[in-house]
């Protein structure tokens, strides 16, 4: 080898990524140099259509970010598509937009059952998974699924959250649950009973479950007043948790009532259920929620309802799975601004787990987005709240569920 | 014993909304000989027309009249438009049309009303009654008065008036009743139109307690469906007890049979229901059907 | 051998041919969506082998599905039994299930029947998830696709495809064998005329249990397929919703019809698709309108309309 063609090779390997950095972007798949195809499943029919909203969202934030130029100039091309929540549509749907579609990673698929289906697949195909719609706490499993990464405060992080309050505050607890009798409503319930301890255990008195297709729980707010519980934690999705809160305070149950984050909205769950009633509910937070009216005139909600009225007329500016989408979607943006124009695969991964120390305009004060290639859970803060007959009171420290 | 009386109240509140939608589909049963599946989501799509007339200011008996209105003439049209076409296919086929009927009024209302859960005013007093430890909701109590007063109007609509009779001789014999110069194809509009009336005030008398969304009616159609068997279809009274019997079968199971509990107590329930079927196959108040060879 | 018949195993045996052809031509994914019309043609037969045929309504088949789902996934997870054995077993399952469900629905008729079958329907979610040992709960079971044997190059795709396929073949054959024979014509008998099909000695009840049986059996081989191709099962897939899309596959596909069963299953696997495609908004509106719109022109299914299109073929020619 001459020293002319040494010389030559390392101006070609020098020069060889930003001469051909452009046409370089064409061997990752969905990458293009103007465009980032993003894949996502949500159910916009079926019985679980409330959730779709978010998907309409994210397609609708996704918009804004093109309006304003895009990543690094590539517009994301963002496909949804309709899995109406169940298990094998979602394969379907998902090996579409890996195989057909040719994606370049999966983003935001939403539910618990649905994105078990897809986990092995998507991890076998080496195709990122990322920030998935559910709470459910094995999507931080960096060691075993090194391509798929949570995004919420996991249900058991909360449960355990309620526990340590529990324990601290309530002297002599007598535990009644009632939760939703689906994965959802036993992680919430497993979290509670792991903070709790062995010993803690023996608090709970009486556990009572619903069906998502039952009409009411009367019977079961019935059950919990009489086993003599002076603690609710009432684990329900916004529908139940109104007549689980109207109905205790109908029939004269006083407990420290818990509610689960799911159902916190002051407009869509508080104010239908009476706000006297409401009165000294307890729960964690980690959004900002659009119905409370401490945040009125926080900036970040200003802007959140400038991009509702927008971009996503139609959305409902009460629904707090707007706020969830509007956030989640803005990490996904730090991320890929992050990869700059190393838009593989790999590096996505390797992007979206060295987040550090994020702020998001609707996330609470204080509680930060944090990844590392060990800790696949992004949001792990979250903030005790009481509600004081109008808004939601914060009080107490950011609790961490990463430091322990 | 003082939670047995309270867990039977809550069962019968429960019980009779369950019992106001079976008496619907019971209604178009007898009056079409046909089960609608979208019994429920046209119920559901009423309430949401009473909600926009409320939010605009209407007053609520106003509105609680004109829904029932609307739904009348909704029933009576999605008759004669979407029915009609399919009269003469089986009776599958007909079922089918229900169910793209069901699927588009559920996504058409999530579409235009979204999915956020709606409060819905009652016109009973907020205030619970109780009576020693013994808990019951005004409006539970004026739900079950209001279905069964909807019940005694039919009663009387159907043995002693000649449209009711009319429209009963449609049903079960159609060719018959031509012969006799009664206009079957309008018999049975008019049937749907009752049908999506008395639906109406099961969602107006329903949507105060379990609040309004498009999905809404769909678990309690289930139930519906099991009250209306379990009482028989082709008895009003015998769905409206049924209703109340399943309502409060399910609260006990839940309560009293402790290795069920409560995750278990909607298959218990459809057990017994089963049971039920095997002695008496067509409900407990419903007539056997003859047939000629 | 007639003319007509002449043709009918002409198509068929070119149908079968562009079958075994499609995985050299398609994508893995493609042939994944076929797969699956497969399985629903399978659980489609099964219902309108009772549905169709013997008139008696079931809205609980997804019950049946989920049992032969569930039958696969537990033996290959729990007790790592190679996943071809597990097909008969789910099968032989089913049936005996499906035959002591039909003992006491012999007492029902019609509408009540659909609606006991339908409470079995409802009942399965809450079932599975009680069962948390055995089923994994609410979070499922998740399997391992099945690769093709040694010695054969194909993709796991193509390989179960083909399994399917062959599953699909020898259940229609066997199916068209039973109901065209002296079975086949008390099954449809007692559907016709219960009474008279009694005085000429049909054992009613022996039979109409028994076709329950094996409606059931072919709807659970369709379910252990399904938990193979999908490679994981959970309560959500198995609501009433499936049962329901059952239904409407036989009666879009054509009732008490064989090939309807196909006809049904590309059906509710595609159209879904195309109406998210047409409206995200509100898919299902458009879903149920294409269901309507279908009912009107095809009263009597998609096999319905073809043989009227056919009798008025040669009606005009003769």
């Amino acid at each position: 080898m001459t020293r002319r063609t040494i010389v030559a090779l390392a101006l070609v390997a020098a020069l060889g990524p930003l001469l051909f950095a452009g046409p370089a972007g064409a061997q990752w798949p969905g990458v293009t140099p103007t465009e980032i195809k993003i894949g996502n499943t949500n159910p916009y029919s079926g019985p679980a259509s409330a959730y779709g909203t978010i998907g309409k969202a994210l397609t609708a934030y996704f918009k804004k970010v093109n309006d304003e130029g895009g990543i690094n100039g590539r517009k994301i091309n963002f496909v949804t598509l309709d899995d109406g929540y169940s298990p094998p549509k979602t394969v379907e749907m998902v090996r579409r937009l890996v195989e057909q579609d040719q994606v370049a990673f999966v983003f935001q698929t939403l539910g618990t059952p649905t994105n078990s289906a897809i986990h092995k697949y998507l991890n076998e195909q080496k195709v990122p998974h990322l920030f998935v719609a559910t709470g459910a706490t094995k999507w931080g499993d960096p060691r075993n699924f090194p391509w798929t990464m949570g995004w919420q405060p996991t249900y058991q992080t909360e449960g355990h959250i309620y526990a340590q309050y529990v324990l601290k505050n309530v002297p002599n607890p007598k535990i009644g649950i009632l939760y939703q009798n689906d994965d959802y409503g036993k992680d919430y319930v497993k979290g509670l009973k792991d903070g709790l301890g062995e010993a803690g255990r023996k608090l709970i008195v009486l556990e009572q479950s619903y069906e998502v297709t039952d009409p009411t729980i009367d019977s079961q707010i019935v059950n919990l007043k009489n086993s003599g519980a002076n603690v609710f934690y009432n684990v329900t999705i916004p529908k139940f948790a109104v007549q689980a809160i109207k109905k205790s305070h109908d029939i004269g149950w006083k407990p420290l009532h818990l509610l689960n984050n799911v159902s916190a909205s002051v407009d869509v769950v508080l104010k239908p259920a009476g706000l006297e009633a409401s009165r000294d509910l307890i729960t964690a937070l980690y959004l900002k929620d659009p119905t409370d009216p401490q945040w009125k005139n926080d900036q970040g909600m200003k802007d959140w309802l400038a991009f509702m009225q927008k971009y996503y007329p139609e959305g409902n500016t009460k629904d707090a799975f707007n706020v969830y989408a509007y956030t989640v979607a803005q990490g996904l943006v730090h991320v890929l601004k992050q990869c700059g124009n190393d838009l593989s695969r790999e590096n996505v991964m390797r992007q979206a787990a060295n987040i550090k120390n994020l702020s998001l305009p609707l996330l609470l004060p204080g509680i930060k987005v944090n990844t590392g290639p060990t800790d696949f859970y992004p949001i792990e803060q979250e903030q005790l709240a009481r509600f004081d007959g109008e808004r939601w009171a914060l009080f107490g420290e950011v609790h961490d569920a990463g430091k322990k | 014993m003082e939670i047995f009386l309270q867990q039977v109240v809550s069962g019968l509140a429960t019980g009779g909304i369950y019992g106001s939608v079976a008496l619907a589909l019971v209604m178009i049963y007898q009056a079409t000989d046909v089960v609608n599946f979208a019994q429920g989501e046209m119920a559901m799509f009423s309430t949401y027309l009473a909600w926009s007339m409320l939010n605009a200011g209407v007053p609520y008996w106003a509105a609680f009249f004109a829904t029932l209105a609307v739904a009348f003439v909704c029933g009576v049209v999605i008759e004669r438009v979407v029915i009609r076409p399919v009269e003469n296919a089986p009776v599958l086929t007909i079922v089918i049309v229900c169910i793209g009927l069901l699927v588009i009024l559920n996504s058409v209302a999530g579409w235009i009303y979204s999915y956020i859960q709606k409060p819905f005013p009652s016109p009973f007093p907020e205030k619970p009654i109780t009576i020693g430890n013994i808990f019951f909701g005004a409006h539970d109590l004026g739900a079950l008065g209001v279905t069964l007063l909807v019940l005694l109007l039919l009663y009387v609509f159907f043995r002693y008036t000649t449209l009711g009779l009319a429209m009963r001789a449609a049903a079960q014999n159609p060719v018959s009743s031509r012969l006799c110069g009664i206009r079957v194809g309008w018999m049975l509009a008019l049937g749907w139109g009752l049908a999506a009336l008395v639906g109406a005030v099961a969602g107006l008398m329903i949507a105060p307690i379990v609040f309004l969304d498009p999905t809404m009616m769909s678990g309690i159609l289930i139930y519906a469906f099991a009250s209306a068997t379990l009482g028989g279809f082709t008895s009003p009274g015998g769905a409206v007890l049924g209703g109340l019997l399943v309502g409060v079968i399910e609260n006990l199971v839940g309560t009293y049979v402790k290795f069920i509990g409560t995750e278990l107590k909607l298959t218990v329930a459809l057990a017994m229901i089963l049971v039920v079927l095997l002695v008496r196959p067509s409900g407990l108040f419903g007539r056997v059907a003859v047939h000629r060879v | 051998m007639s003319r007509g018949q002449g043709w009918r195993r002409a198509i068929v045996l070119a149908a079968i041919a562009i079958a075994c052809a499609l995985p050299f031509l398609l994508s893995n994914f493609r042939l994944f969506q076929f797969t699956q019309v497969f399985i629903y043609a399978i659980a489609l037969l099964g219902l309108n082998i009772l549905t169709g045929f013997n008139g008696q309504i079931s809205l609980g088949h997804g019950a049946f599905y989920a049992l032969g789902a569930y039958t696969t996934a537990i033996m290959i997870d729990r007790w790592s039994v190679p996943y071809g054995w597990t097909i008969p077993v789910a099968g032989l399952l089913c049936l005996t299930a499906g035959f002591l469900f039909g003992i006491p629905a012999l007492r029902l008729e019609g509408l009540y029947l659909a609606l006991a079958t339908f409470a079995l329907a409802l009942a399965v979610p809450q079932i599975l998830k009680y069962f948390e040992h055995w089923t994994g709960g609410s979070q499922g079971i998740v399997l391992s696709k099945p690769g093709a044997p040694l010695g054969l190059t194909l993709s796991p795709d193509q390989w179960l495809y083909f399994v399917t396929l062959g599953v699909l073949i020898l259940l229609f054959v066997l199916g068209a064998n039973l109901l065209r024979g002296r079975t086949g014509r008390a099954i449809v008998a007692i559907r016709d005329n219960p009474i008279a099909a009694q005085a000429m000695g049909v054992n009613g009840a022996l039979y109409k249990s028994l076709t329950f049986g094996v409606s059931a059996a072919y709807t659970g081989v369709a379910g252990a397929l399904s938990a193979l191709a999908i490679a994981f099962v959970a309560p959500d897939a198995f609501n009433v919703f499936l049962s329901i899309t059952f239904l409407v596959g036989i009666v879009i596909g054509g009732l008490a019809s064989i090939s309807g069963a196909i006809f049904g299953g590309l059906f509710v696997q595609f159209v879904p698709n195309w109406a998210q495609e047409i409206s995200k908004a509100a898919p299902w509106a458009i879903y149920g309108i294409f269901l309507i719109v279908f009912m009107y022109a095809m009263p009597r299914g998609i096999v319905g309309a073809l043989r009227l299109a056919g009798a008025r073929l040669a009606r005009f020619r003769g």
